[in-house]
Order: structure tokens, then sequence, then C-alpha cells
């Protein structure tokens, strides 16, 4: 039915879950971190539905369901945090927010 | 080989932006190369007979997730990010870790082995369609998952409430 | 080469569509000012043409031959895209309609769904214009916009499920086939709670009157797209109603019983069966459209915090209890 190779899938969503880790790694901007750990996610869930898909199982969807449900829950929670920092001290780099620092 | 040339393209295209989402310096243009990824995504869901899960990845990701990232940025007009630098200083050393473990990813996947096929065939999900099926293994095997899914969701609800909501003070 | 016909016919009914919509909406612009002249006490355009008929096509050449500008301080990329955003997003929701039996361009098993995902995405538009622009009213109405849009869309989301509960199905024709077999012959009745909600947020989701705050003239001048000009400008208009168009066949597809009418009058009156079904779809698609200018001529604007209240406190709780009930009338009846 399908041709294209399971591996390559899997490849795929190693590639983006890896950029995905990249930018966490590199971007110092929390709106950007947060896009990456979505991007992650996102990797995450290519891999569950190619399995799905060549495993003949729903267990892989049911999953990718409950990640995106959580994906939006976590970032609802994260943006009012982001607001609520952002009140005490308008920055969005991650660096800069050191009062905890002594 | 068409299948190959579309899922070329879609890989192609899923790698080339996420490399923009996370590259970008400005924002508001890293959100909407985002949008487009997220598009792609759900262009190769489709591509693995996962309809419903397509339209959900959109509607959540694309409609809901995305907007809130967007109106975050608008209303805190971030502006700063424009002035300093992109990356951090060392990010050479970051990007080679990342690699390293791309590539133990990779060699790991030379080792993988298709499990046991499942009932869910093709052709039983293209006849009952996608959302049938799904619906009925979610609301069958996974109801107590589905339940504790609505706490999770209905918990950080309040919790966005209580930390945007502005204190007044007495 | 079954192929090559099956995309032949495929074009051409894009084609056909296309053209009819974009027809449809060129009179749509004019019969929204004939008819709220009329209630007005005015006549409306009487200028070019016969009663104005050819106004559109005057608006039409107006709005193509005007100097496109774009603000110095604009982003020019986004500022460029987004008028095509709205435009192909509003567009693309033509595709899964079932304009009659066995009419309709992607005959998908999530039609409904899609036009959800589509409808979501519109909003990217209508943001990135306001924020593009660089202007103050821009950015105002697109946030105001992006808050009302997404608030709506969980209202009209949830008042859709019970239309799908009733149905079984996502696919517009199998909706459209159950309220055909259903005895009342059509959703709006077991479904009226569904479809007072849909209705009202089908007005906010397309930003019209008495919802229109995103494009307030008297505050925001003209909200996001106060800096666009020329055949921009045109396109955003043309989303606009695109977009009611959409909406409207929408509400007939799926409350109103789209291309049938209810099995008691084909019974009470035999010859009614006789007129083709894409009349029955137009002449609902029309009453609603109708519906949308009666309603801008007749209610002031909604204020902002009102309009929020109206969304999360009043709709979302109803259609809730609209779902509850269907299902437990599903399961139990």
């Amino acid at each position: 039915m399908n041709p294209v190779p399971l591996t390559w899938y899997l490849m795929l969503s190693a590639v983006v879950f890896i950029i995905g880790v990249f930018g966490f790694l590199i971007r110092r901007n929390i709106i950007m971190m947060f896009m990456s750990i979505e991007l992650m996610l996102n990797g995450v869930n290519i891999s569950l539905l190619a399995l799905s898909h060549y495993m003949q199982d729903m267990r892989g969807q049911v999953l990718v369901f409950f990640v995106i449900a959580c994906a939006g829950a976590g970032v609802a929670v994260g943006l009012a945090l982001m607001i609520a920092a952002f009140r005490n001290k308008p920055t969005p780099h991650m660096d800069e927010m050191d009062i905890l620092k002594g | 080989m068409l299948p190959k040339l579309f899922f070329g393209y879609f890989a192609a295209m899923i790698t080339i932006l996420s490399l923009l989402v996370v590259t970008r310096k400005n924002l508001v243009h890293g959100i909407m190369w985002m949008l487009l990824l997220f598009v792609h995504i759900g262009g190769l869901y489709l591509f693995l007979n996962a309809e419903f899960v397509a339209a959900i990845q959109i509607i959540v990701y694309a409609g809901a997730i995305l907007v809130l990232f967007l109106f975050v940025v608008l209303l805190l007009n971030v502006k700063e990010e424009f002035k300093g630098r992109r990356f951090i200083s060392s990010w050479q050393g970051r990007g080679f870790a990342a690699a390293a473990l791309l590539l133990g990813i990779m060699l790991a996947l030379q080792y993988a082995v298709i499990a046991p096929q499942g009932k869910y065939s093709i052709e039983y999900i293209q006849s009952e369609t996608h959302t049938k099926v799904l619906g009925t293994v979610l609301f069958n095997e996974y109801v107590f998952p589905f339940m504790i899914l609505a706490l999770v969701l209905f918990v950080p609800m309040i919790a966005a409430v209580v930390l945007a909501v502005k204190r007044r003070k007495a | 080469m079954d192929f090559v016909i099956t995309l032949a016919i495929i074009v051409i009914k894009i084609a056909v569509v296309f053209g009819a919509v974009l027809f449809h909406v060129a009179y749509a612009t004019y019969f929204e000012r004939k008819i709220i002249g009329r209630m007005q006490a005015r006549y409306g355009p009487m200028e070019v043409g016969p009663h104005g008929l050819l106004q559109p096509f005057a608006d039409m050449i107006k709005l193509f031959f005007k100097e496109d500008i774009a603000p110095a301080s604009a982003d020019r990329p986004l500022f460029y895209i987004a008028p095509a955003i709205v435009v192909i997003s509003a567009m693309t929701a033509l595709s899964v309609l079932p304009f009659f039996d066995r009419f309709v361009i992607a005959d998908i098993d999530i039609g409904l769904l899609f036009l959800l995902v589509i409808t979501s995405l519109s909003v990217y538009g209508i943001v990135i214009a306001g924020w593009a622009s660089n202007s103050k009213y821009s950015f105002l109405g697109g946030l105001r916009s992006a808050a009302q849009l997404i608030s709506y869309e969980i209202a009209m989301g949830l008042s859709l499920v019970g239309v799908m509960l009733m149905a079984g199905s996502l696919n517009l024709s199998d909706i459209v086939r159950a309220q055909h077999q259903h005895p009342l012959g059509m959703f709006a009745f077991p479904q009226f709670l569904g479809f007072f909600v849909f209705v009202v947020a089908a007005f906010a989701e397309t930003n019209r009157a008495p919802f229109d705050l995103p494009e307030a003239e008297s505050e925001l001048v003209a909200g996001y797209f106060t800096e666009y000009s020329g055949f921009r400008f045109a396109f955003f208009f043309l989303g606009e109603y695109v977009a009611m168009l959409t909406m409207s066949a929408v509400a007939a597809l799926c409350f109103l019983g789209g291309w049938t009418i209810p099995m008691f009058m084909t019974n009470a009156m035999p010859f009614l069966s006789y007129v083709p079904g894409i009349i029955w779809f137009l002449v609902k698609v029309y009453a609603f459209m109708f519906f949308y200018y009666w309603i801008r001529a007749t209610l002031p604007r909604y204020r902002y915090d009102q309009l929020m209240a109206i969304g999360w406190k009043v709709l979302m709780p109803l259609a809730f209890v609209n779902v509850l009930i269907t299902a437990f009338a599903k399961r139990w009846l």
C-alpha cells in the first residue's frame, strides 16, 4: 500500500525533534524556547503516527491525541506564567531573569 | 514513486521550515513559519491515513496554540529581541551536541524492528472512516485516560486565570 | 486516462463554483446596500445601470485601478501575504460544501471538521494584517479580532457537535441525508439551541454587525485593514463576503436541510419534489444572507466586554447544554 519505508518517517521525526532540541539550546528568548518545545512534541507525534500506521494499531493515534491535548494545556499555563513574569521584569530574555540569584 | 515524491516534498519542507522557525529573529515571522510547518505536518498525517488527527493537529496547534503565542507576542510587544543577539554565544557547541544526539538516534533506528501487526488494517479504517475507529478505541479502551485528560485540561484553565489576572491592591 | 478525466471534472467543478461564488459575492454587496437602504427609507445605489445593477462592477473596477499603497514602516512580506491568507482560507472552505446532491468538489469524511480547520486559519490573515500595518488602529483591530474569533470558534464548534451527534457523521452530504430521513426534516427544530448558538457565533466569526468590533468605523477607523488600499483591500472584502456565504451555506446544510426539503412538505404538496435541489439550497442561503443584512440594519454594535461576556458566559454554556441534551436524547430516546 505505502511504499515509503517506515524508517524514513522515523528519521524525519528524529530530525524535527533534534531541530527542536537545537532551538531550545541556542535561543534564550522564552517564547522561542516554548516554540522549540512544541516542535519537539510534533517530532514525536510524527513517529507515533507513522508507527501506528505501519503496525496497524490505533494506540499510537490515541497517544497523539493525548499529546496534542497536553501540549495545549501546557502552553496555556506557560503563557500565563510568562505574562505574570513580564509584569515583574519586562524582558523576554531568559538570562536576564536572574533576581533569584544572590 | 509518487508516494515517495510526496513524502520527499513534505520531509524537505518540514525540515526547512523547522530550521526557519528556530532561527528567525522576529518572533512573528517565526510564528508564521511555524503555521506553515504545522500545515505541512497535517498534510503528512493525511498521508498516513490519519485524517482526524490531521484536522485536530491544525485546529489545536494552528488554531489555538499558535494564536496564543501570537497573542502573547503582540500583547507583550517584544521589541528587545530585535536589538539583542539572536543566539547564545556558544551556539556551535550546543549545535554539535544536538547533531551527536541526532546521529545516535539515526544509528539506533537501524536496529528498528516492526512489532506484530494489530487488527486495524488500512482497509478496515477506510471502510469504517478514521474518525469512527479512533472514537471507538478512545471511548472503549481508553476511557479512564480520557477522563484524566479532562482534568489535565481543567486545571491549567484555572491556573491560567489565576496567574494572568492582575491582582488589585487592597 | 481515467485519472485525466477525473482531474478534468474536478477542475471544471472548481471553475464553476469559483465563478458562481464570485458572482454571488459581487451581487451580495449590491443587495446589502439596496436592502439596508430600503430599511432606512432611501434608495441605495441607483446611478450605474438600471436601479444601480452594474454598481458591483463599477466598484470592482475602481478598486483594481486604485494605487496599491504600503505604509513605510510596514512589515512588507507579511503585509502583502495577509490579504491572501484571508481569501485563500475563505475560498478553501468552499471545496467541501455540497451544493446539491453529489455536487461537491471534495467529498471528504471530515467535511465539517475541515470547515472548522479553515475558520481557525482565517484568524491569521486578520491578526497579521493588523500587526504588519504598524498602525495603532490596525493593531487594535487585529488584537480584538483575534480574541473574538478564537472565543467564538469554541461556541461554534460546540454548536455543531449536536449536529454531528444527530447525523452520526462528519460528512456534509451524509448530514443532509440524515436530515432528510429525520421526521422533522431539518435539524433546526430539534437543535434549536445549537442553531441559535451557531447563528450568533457565525455573525461573530465573520466580523459582521452587531459584532463588527474589529472593523468598527467609528472607533478604529476600519480596524485591521485601515492601511490597505486598492485590490488588497478588495481581497479583505472578498474574503469577508465569501466567509458570509460559507457560513450561510453551513447553516443551510447543517441545520436547514441543505438541498432537501422536509418529507412532510413533499407529502403535503407533491409538486415541490420536482423543484431541483440547488433551488432549495440557494433559497436557504439567500434567506440567511438576508438575515445578515437585516440584523446589520437593526442592531447597534456591542461593547467589547459585552461581546466577550456573550461568547463565554452565554453561548458556551448554552452549547454545552445542547450537546448534553442531544447526547442523552440520542442514547435513551
